[in-house]
């Protein structure tokens, strides 16, 4: 966590040396101050954080590509005459342990269109789950359990 | 190069907010509009926001857009949650096509007795 507000400190430095602050700057000031921290993982302590932001990166790219898809998948609904979709309520075993892990998770899973979290049973063994599409229930929950939940514990574990 | 960027951004993010509202007007259920509404205003939205902070550059304006997006995927799923969950708790019925409710089946203590 210090070495991730290390490298913003050092992005925000990056872009008020140049001469106009732009949002590429911004970047590109991340991006070398990246390489530094990494450079000095040993004398600054900073492997880990080395190691897991570009696994932050790539689940972020996955989010967004996956919230695109389904936004898509909507608006197609939304747009055309007939209603395509099969809504409906299904029970999402979780691997998320802690509290954080599953609001962060109940989050995640309601940003995405087509899916919104409505509640957790009170033993916290199930994320109960409002989709759009379920063609079969049990093909939506490995869908959620093996993408966004798995992805999700790879970077907060 | 960033003035298409812009362009894009604005027309995609316009796009989505339209689609989130057509969405309200003819989904069948709660829950369905919910979701229509939620979900791709936040893109659009973020989209609209991602434009302006590209476009006009500048300190102020690039901290106060990262600043909107950051509470606007805070603040989203977590109302549109809340709308949920009261509305299933206060027994508004659902689209007559779905096709699970495991919740009902589930112990969950949601369903208060009235």
């Amino acid at each position: 966590m210090t070495a991730f507000l290390w490298n913003l400190v050092l992005a925000l430095v990056w872009a008020f040396a140049q001469s106009r602050f732009t949002v590429a700057g911004l970047v590109v000031g991340f991006l070398l101050g990246y390489a530094i921290l990494c450079l000095g993982r040993g004398p600054l302590g900073s492997a880990d954080y080395c190691a897991r932001l570009p696994r932050l990166l790539k689940f972020l790219a996955f989010f967004l590509w996956e919230m695109l898809l389904a936004n898509l998948r909507v608006g197609w609904d939304v747009l055309t005459p007939r209603h395509r979709m099969k809504p409906g309520i299904v029970a999402l075993p979780l691997d998320a342990a802690t509290e954080g892990e599953i609001t962060l998770l109940a989050c995640l899973i309601t940003l995405t269109p087509g899916t919104l979290a409505l509640d957790v049973s009170s033993d916290r063994r199930f994320l109960y789950v409002h989709c759009m599409y379920i063609d079969d229930a049990q093909r939506v929950k490995r869908h959620l359990k093996s993408g966004i939940e798995r992805r999700l514990l790879e970077i907060l574990r | 190069m960033s003035e298409w960027l812009t362009a894009f951004l604005i027309a995609f993010g316009a796009f989505l907010s339209l689609l989130a509202a057509v969405g309200v007007l003819r989904m069948p259920d709660v829950y369905t509009r919910l979701q229509a509404a939620a979900k791709a205003s936040t893109l659009g939205v973020g989209c609209l926001v991602l434009a302006a902070a590209i476009f006009f550059e500048g300190l102020g304006i690039t901290t106060q857009a990262l600043l909107i997006m950051g509470f606007l995927l805070l603040t989203t799923p977590v109302a549109a949650h809340m709308m949920g969950r009261a509305a299933y708790s206060a027994e508004v019925p659902a689209w007559e096509r779905s096709v699970v409710d495991e919740l009902q089946e589930g112990q969950s203590q949601l369903k208060v007795t009235r």
